[in-house]
């Protein structure tokens, strides 16, 4: 192992780290990656021939829809039940309302209520145990009209077909994610997040896929694949396949984030564009919020993408009915399956829709940069005396080890870690807690004073507790802050190897910030500079430095001040989509790094 | 002493008693770690009901536990909460008197002069209880199967009642926990060999084939302990008027039919074996949690205590059937063995991988069961790693405490032959 002082095993250190990056921009290298293939048997060798002819009836089935939608000013609730039970579905209604924690000053919603409709398609060739599910919603304004459209158009062109062994559900969400989430945990029975809606009186099967249809153009220039859901979930890569062996039969373009896929990865620009693709993948995975209405299927093991319609200003058009097409074949395809889409990857990552890097090869990225944290631990241990280095032999260290569960210094260790967590439990519940208070007694909104008290909380942080165990124990001892040092590092390597398991972007975005300051930091740094360079480390700047590369990758960059108001909507839509959705990262942050970051933030001012 | 064990078990009590109305305490009993199928509370419920409706508490392949508890808490049932705080808390105390009997610093003057550093001064032995308790009241692993109302907590509650009983010296009562602790769950019947050697030992019989008096004991002590074991058998049966319980109960525990996932071994293993390999791979797992208590014994034959440590261990780790409460028993013991610590060769490894075990089997069991995107070979991999981790820190600790037995009889610092430092090999 190595030693603080040594600055042979600091350099160690410092390659293991960017070999870490190295390989992890490595994986964006395309020989480094591997071909998509269709793992599913069911879905690779069965012939599927498309013949969905109706796109401009779709279309005008899709003005009916809007001009109905303008007239209610919402959900044509009525229309919608009228025009599925026309072409022979079994048409149910739920009705969900849902009051916020705060407002959605995004999306202008606080007090939610809604009313899902969807039509049941039941399968005339098998018993009906399973089914599958084609959603569009039911957008504000002119959006998603004509995906509306074709879902109704597919919705009757299907009813003619006798080979659906599975039922299929169409459903016509409103208020996008709450509505899917009253949906989903009404056709499951559970109830995770407290809202309020009717049961359903009518259910499929269990469902084994399901997909998203966005579109809001007559035609479009390519189609957009979403797979990132709650948490970081993603679908079995058979289902990305599925849609890009669709879209390569037809001749539809297809993009993943937005981007095409390049053949020239041999050149800089070629590389740099499948980098672009994969870590605009990795910041949307990291963000642990559902990227498209198909997101909270992932939770209920349903394999669920959203597919995106987008009309840019390129030549070569594709109409509705090539979409329809498209739909029907992906639909046939998903009703042979014989059991749960489960022969592909789960955990990947896509730097193109025709590549992937499994787990396999990206996890030792992540691995390099905790073996860091671990090493460090190991030397700390050394340090601590339970044998002096280079001797396995318990004789010849004659020093009494004092450490013990018990030691004098056991006080002076809890003080630290209880106060950290103490805050970081403040900095969970206090904003939504407290924001009454704060519109009462300043001029802000109520998302402002959410998303401020929750600032306040985080910079109050810093200045509270560091210096706390002194109250207790006078002088912090030389063996003291060795002691907590080695308990932070191990408590982050543990938590940072969790979170890598379940999210690995988020694992490793978080690794690539805190392992350095995690690494090196000791009361014996120069004060200033470590301070500043630990405020800069930290996971609420990570959070804005996040916000800047994304939009820099989506290829709209801005300014440093919408920069910043961008910053504190992410804050408020990740508190709101823990409250709403039940995503796990607002409360990992607040309530685990966070306070695994102060006690790094005490070690530096240990006295 | 009394000062901060009133302190300890407040805390104690305080943690279990928030958790208890917290919203964990129904999440807690349904993990696999904490519980296990011979011992989960909704299975004790389900037990009694049938038995408040007149039918043998085994109909239906639920109930597992043994006749008496079921009266126990037949009884008891308002006051679950209670019970199992108070047995907890019994283990605790239990835990905390037995360990005064200790008496190492008492043969100081046997040993080489070098040796003084690794005999404990009455000072550090004055704070053994009290850290041995702490150990088990605030460890995790107890809190958890507390707050799931695991019924492992009353079987650990009879165990410490056993070894406190044969620390004392009491023959008749520690044959009689004795028997009630493998009455539980069989595996403590391994426990019968250190016990008797303990006795022995308290009486200056000499183990030696030849002399009538070890005889005399052994045959005295086998008669007691079979004799209540066989009064508790008879009494069940008389409770319920039939036989069922053995094979619900004991055939349960040793055929393992039920293979849903734990902290042990046997369900991934047994999961995936061909039909007709199952009896013979079920008798060498289980000869296994037995078999080791021969060689134990003859190693450790003068340090009885140290053997239950052993034993313990081994049952906890090799049992059908484990959860974290089994483990957290053991780990009391830790304390007491703080002298070995200087001796012990990867504690630090293996305390890392226990700790990152614990917190991936959740995380694993939600890729697996709620997300769908691990697999079973995930979660075995943890179990696995965590098994390993505690029998690399159990047989750490048994080279540890042959070391130092080596170390007070021939010195602290070896020399070679020709005068170098020596290192010793265990073999």
């Amino acid at each position: 192992p190595c030693h603080l002082q040594d600055p042979a095993s600091i350099s160690h250190l410092v390659m293991c780290y960017l070999a870490g990056v190295a390989w992890f921009m490595g994986l964006a290298f395309e020989p480094f990656t591997l071909r998509t293939y269709m793992s599913e048997n069911a879905m690779g060798s069965t012939m599927v021939e498309e013949r969905f002819p109706a796109g401009e009836r779709a279309l005008a089935t899709g003005r009916e829809f809007a001009a109905h939608k303008k007239k209610v000013g919402g959900m044509p609730v009525d229309w919608l039940v009228k025009t599925m039970q026309s072409r022979g579905l079994e048409v149910f209604t739920q009705s969900f309302t849902r009051k916020l924690p705060f407002p959605d000053e995004n999306k202008e919603r606080y007090m939610v209520r809604g009313t899902n409709v969807y039509g049941i398609l039941r399968a005339p060739r098998a018993p009906r145990t399973e089914a599958l599910v084609l959603s569009a919603p039911c957008s504000e304004g002119n959006n998603n009209n004509q995906a509306v459209g074709l879902l109704l158009g597919l919705a009757q062109y299907f009813r003619s077909q006798i080979h659906w062994a599975k039922d299929i559900i169409f459903l016509v969400n409103e208020h996008d994610l709450i509505g899917m989430q009253a949906w989903l945990e009404g056709y499951h029975h559970t109830n995770t997040t407290g809202g309020d809606w009717s049961p359903l009186q009518g259910r499929g099967g269990s469902i084994q896929a399901a997909l998203s249809l966005e579109l809001s153009s007559d035609v479009i220039t390519s189609l957009d694949l979403v797979l990132e859901g709650l948490n970081g979930q993603l679908p079995n890569l058979d289902l990305a396949n599925l849609f890009y062996a669709f879209c390569q039969k037809i001749g539809v373009l297809c993009t993943i984030q937005g981007k095409l896929q390049r053949n020239d990865w041999d050149t800089t620009s070629g590389y740099s564009h499948a980098a672009q693709t994969m870590m605009l993948m990795v910041l949307k995975q990291a963000s642990g919020r559902p990227w498209g209405d198909h997101g909270l299927f992932l939770r209920y093991h349903i394999e669920a993408a959203s597919i995106r319609g987008i009309n840019s200003f390129r030549q070569y058009k594709t109409d509705t009915t090539t979409i329809g097409r498209l739909l029907e074949g992906m639909y046939r395809k998903l009703n042979n399956l014989l059991e749960r889409l489960h022969q592909s990857y789960f955990f990947y990552l896509m730097p193109s829709l025709s590549r992937f890097v499994s787990i396999g090869y990206y996890m030792p990225a992540f691995g390099l940069l905790a073996v860091i944290l671990l090493l460090r631990a190991l030397d700390l241990w050394v340090q601590l005396g339970a044998s002096p280095p280079g001797t396995e032999d318990g004789v010849a260290g004659g020093v009494q080890v004092s450490y013990g569960p018990s030691s004098p210094g056991v006080l002076s260790i809890l003080t630290p870690v209880v106060i950290s967590h103490m805050t970081g439990v403040a900095l969970y519940t206090l904003p939504i807690l407290s924001q009454e208070m704060a519109v009462q007694h300043f001029p802000v909104s109520e998302t402002e004073a959410v998303v401020l008290t929750a600032i306040a909380i985080y910079t109050a942080g810093l200045a509270l507790p560091h210096n706390t165990h002194r109250l207790l124990q006078g002088e912090g001892t030389e063996e003291g802050w060795r002691v907590l040092k080695l308990v932070a590092l191990l408590y982050l390597a543990v938590l940072l190897g969790c979170t890598a398991l379940i999210n690995f972007s988020l694992g490793f975005i978080l690794a690539l910030s805190l392992v350095p300051i995690a690494a090196f930091i000791t009361p014996h740094t120069p004060k200033a500079l470590s301070a500043a360079i630990m405020v800069l480390l930290s996971p609420g700047c990570t959070l804005l430095y996040c916000v800047f590369v994304f939009q820099e990758l989506q290829e709209t960059p801005v300014s440093l001040q919408d920069g910043w108001m961008l910053f504190l909507s992410v804050i408020s839509q990740g508190i709101l989509d823990h409250a709403l959705y039940g995503s796990l990262v607002y409360p990992l942050l607040a309530l685990l790094i966070y306070p695994c970051w102060l006690l790094l933030w005490n070690i530096l001012f240990w006295k | 002493m009394a000062a901060p064990l009133t302190l300890l078990l407040i805390v104690a009590v305080t943690i279990r008693a928030v958790l208890f109305r917290s919203s964990l305490a129904e999440l807690i009993p349904e993990r696999v770690e904490v519980v296990s199928p011979l011992n989960a509370w909704k299975r004790v419920v389900e037990g009694l009901a049938l038995l408040d409706l007149g039918v043998s508490p085994y109909a239906g392949d639920v109930f597992h536990e043994t006749p008496l508890i079921i009266y126990f808490f037949h009884f008891v049932i308002d006051y679950a909460e209670i019970v199992f705080m108070v047995m907890t808390r019994l283990v605790g105390c239990v835990f905390l008197l037995q360990f005064r009997k200790q008496k190492y610093a008492l043969e100081a003057e046997r040993y080489p002069l070098d040796c003084l550093e690794l005999i404990r001064t009455p000072k550090e032995m004055y704070y053994i209880p009290l850290k041995v308790a702490m150990f088990y009241l605030l460890n995790p692993f107890t809190i958890l199967s507390c707050v799931a109302k695991s019924t492992c907590g009353l079987n650990n509650a009879v165990i410490a009642l056993f070894i406190l009983c044969t620390v004392k010296g009491s023959s008749l009562m520690s044959a009689i926990f004795l028997a009630l602790a493998t009455y539980q769950s069989i595996y403590p019947l391994t426990l019968f060999a250190p016990a008797l050697l303990y006795l022995l030992q308290r009486l200056y019989i000499p183990v030696n084939w030849q002399r009538s008096s070890f005889w005399l004991f052994t045959t005295q002590y086998t008669f007691m302990y079979l004799g209540s074991l066989c009064v508790m058998v008879c009494l069940s049966f008389f409770l319920l008027s039939s036989w069922d319980f053995l094979s619900s109960v004991y055939g349960f525990i040793l055929s393992v039919p039920d293979l849903t996932p734990n902290i042990g071994l046997f369900w991934y293993f047994f999961a995936e074996m061909f039909e007709h390999f199952r009896l013979f791979f079920i008798c060498v797992f289980q000869i296994n949690v037995f078999f080791y208590t021969i060689p134990l014994s003859i190693k450790l034959k003068e340090h009885p205590i140290f053997l239950i440590f052993m034993q313990i261990a081994i049952i906890s780790i090799f049992k059908s059937y484990p959860t974290v409460g089994d483990i957290a028993l053991y780990m009391a013991f830790l304390p007491a063995w703080n002298h070995l610590y200087r001796f012990l060769r990867n504690i630090f490894l293996v305390s890392v991988v226990l700790l990152a075990c614990s917190a991936l089997f959740p995380v694993l069991w939600h890729l697996w069961i709620y997300a769908g995107s691990a697999n079973s070979n995930f979660y075995y991999a943890i179990t696995l790693l965590f098994n390993v981790a505690q029998i690399l820190l159990v047989s750490d600790y048994f080279y540890a405490y042959l070391r130092r037995e080596h170390h007070l009889t021939h010195g602290l610092y070896l020399k070679r032959k020709d005068g170098s430092e020596a290192t010793l090999v265990l073999k």
